[in-house]
């Protein structure tokens, strides 16, 4: 298969169009970058590696990419495993945002392991996007874990979607830092059935005076699945503000938990939380039904609604 | 979906208990169609609980007595199969949904499923369509914006028999407005609109009135004669929590 042939198979399976060429794009199928294109203000150095590939991605300082850098990790075959080392600088005044998507359409028996390492500098604004398509088999085992520094005045804003297919087993684990005024969002939303298990493990640091942070999961389990969310927030400096979010729909014999973490180590700082866990709410299920919705079609449309 | 228009609305000896308590005692109502109907009341009259009961909402399900909807009963049928008959309710404080746009929710029981139906339903709410498309029908939207919101997805779904609780609740003047004019628009196109309230503003966009006290139609008749008891006769009797229960009398007060 040709490089250009299996850049086609990956995108077909995300079910998006190939970003044009004024779009910065980096395309990786299990350790080959297949496809990669640049725009000025953004570089990107990746070396393949036995399983996988290592990426440096620099923003430099004062660049304003205007387009989502499009990424693409994916592997078409039904094994094997991909491990992706990223470290990514957005260096001061910088602004991009990236949105990847990670493709394992045919997965039996696969393994997608990330370690992230990501500075956002003074004044800086990156946004992490990440979209996972699967296959039906559930076969897919997700492992991303990163380490997030956001500076003075920096935001960093990063969301995980994976409701297509099923999910296998994924496990998140991210670290971050704020710095004074500096802002953090952090949103999951993943959909779970059949026997997948979804762990998340979110911890963020408002060090900084004025830092703000919230961090949000919307999950949906159904059959024998099952997640497990922590969401970790602390707030150590003043005017730190913070708010951790959870809700999540169980259906069928899945379970899920949630443990909201919240720590407040200044007297000035403050932090909330909400976490709901349940089957679809009653109300909200005989509006639509009321409307004529079957009652499958209901549950369906409020599931689509979280996780949208 | 619902075919004919017609939805003539008949309850028949309808009793209901909720945890012990006797909540709707023996009521029998023609709601004729076409027309708007008030069922008005002070608060714990039964109001709300006969229009939860004619929806068929979980919890009201197990009651004495039949509801018809142009002579078939409708007594075992769920939720969505009343819905598809064309029967739906617009609830006092409208459900919210994390992420639900609001044109999927007016789409998803709308008669036409297009973009141009939603649109169409939101601007007869007084609802800029390119404002409020994409919106989510979450916490963003004020009380009023949701009830209108609920309101467009009533319009777009073109129903037989609208039930319509507490129209008024949580809302502005220029809201309600639009919320009368949207029942006068559901009458023009021959729905059957039936308004639960205890306010006399709401009851004079009605045509019918049906007072409601502890659980038993105790009148109905005209607005004009029905707002004139409830406004200068009908005060707190002692049947309010479980005390003896007494039936109030039009014209005559207690007895």
């Amino acid at each position: 298969m040709t490089d250009a042939q299996t850049i086609a198979g990956l995108y077909e399976s995300l079910g998006i169009e190939e970003p044009d060429r004024e779009t910065a794009r980096i395309v990786v199928h299990g350790n080959r970058v297949v496809g990669a294109h640049l725009v000025p203000g953004l570089e990107v150095r990746t070396e393949e590696q036995i399983e996988g590939i290592a990426a440096r991605i620099v923003v430099r300082a004062g660049a304003k990419i205007e387009k989502p850098v499009h990424l693409c990790f994916g592997m078409l075959p039904e094994r094997g495993n991909q491990h992706i080392q990223m470290n990514v600088v957005a260096e001061s005044g910088s602004e991009a945002s990236i949105l990847a998507h990670c493709t394992f359409p045919n997965a039996v028996e696969i393994k997608h392991t990330m370690e992230a390492e990501i500075v956002i500098e003074e004044g800086a604004s990156y946004g992490y996007f990440e979209r996972h398509i699967h296959g039906r088999e559930g076969g897919v085992l997700v492992f991303p874990k990163a380490k997030v520094k956001v500076g003075e005045n920096a935001r960093f804003k990063t969301e995980f979607e994976l409701i297509r297919g099923r999910v296998g087993e994924i496990d998140i684990d991210y670290e971050t830092t704020v710095a004074a005024r500096g802002v953090l969002e952090m949103v999951a939303r993943i959909s779970g059935s059949g026997n997948d298990q979804i762990r998340i493990n979110e911890k963020a640091r408002l060090h900084g005076e004025g830092a703000r942070g919230v961090l949000t999961s919307y999950i949906a389990v159904r059959d024998r699945a099952h997640a497990d969310i922590r969401n970790t927030l602390i707030a150590e400096a003043p005017y730190a503000r913070g708010h951790v979010d959870c809700k999540e729909i169980v259906q069928g014999e899945a379970t899920a938990s949630a443990i909201p973490v919240v720590e407040v180590r200044h007297p000035k700082a403050h932090i909330t939380h909400e976490a709901s866990i349940g089957s679809v709410d009653r109300k909200q299920l005989e509006t639509l039904m009321s409307r004529g919705l079957p009652e499958d079609d209901a549950v369906e449309a409020i599931i689509q609604g979280l996780l949208r | 979906m619902q075919t004919e228009k017609e939805g003539h609305l008949e309850i028949r000896e309808l009793t209901l208990e909720l945890g012990g308590k006797r909540i709707l005692e023996d009521v029998n109502i023609d709601f004729w169609p076409g027309h708007v109907h008030a069922v008005i009341g002070p608060n714990g009259a039964g109001k709300s609980t006969l229009a939860n009961t004619i929806m068929g909402l979980s919890g009201y399900k197990e009651h004495q007595g039949d509801i018809l909807l142009d002579g078939q009963s409708i007594k075992k049928d769920s939720i969505d199969q009343r819905a598809q008959k064309g029967i739906t309710l617009g609830w006092q404080e409208p459900a919210r949904y994390e992420g639900l746009p609001v044109s999927a929710f007016i789409l998803a029981g709308a008669k036409e499923k297009t973009a141009d139906a939603a649109r169409d339903a939101l601007d007869r709410v007084g609802l800029d369509p390119d404002r409020y498309m994409t919106r989510a029908v979450d916490r963003t939207l004020s009380g009023g914006e949701r009830k209108r919101v609920e309101l467009a997805s009533i319009l777009a779904m073109e129903p037989r028999i609208v039930l319509m609780d507490e129209p008024d609740s949580g809302i502005d003047v220029e809201a309600l407005q639009r919320i009368f004019d949207a029942i006068q628009f559901l009458k023009g196109r021959g729905s059957t609109v039936i308004l639960i309230t205890h306010s006399l503003t709401v009851l004079e966009n009605a045509e019918h009135a049906f007072l409601f006290c502890h659980g038993r139609l105790i009148d109905k008749g005209s607005v004009g004669r029905i707002a004139n008891y409830f406004e200068n006769q009908c005060t707190i009797c002692d049947a309010q929590n479980g005390k003896e229960f007494r039936v109030m009398q039009p014209g005559k007060g207690e007895e």
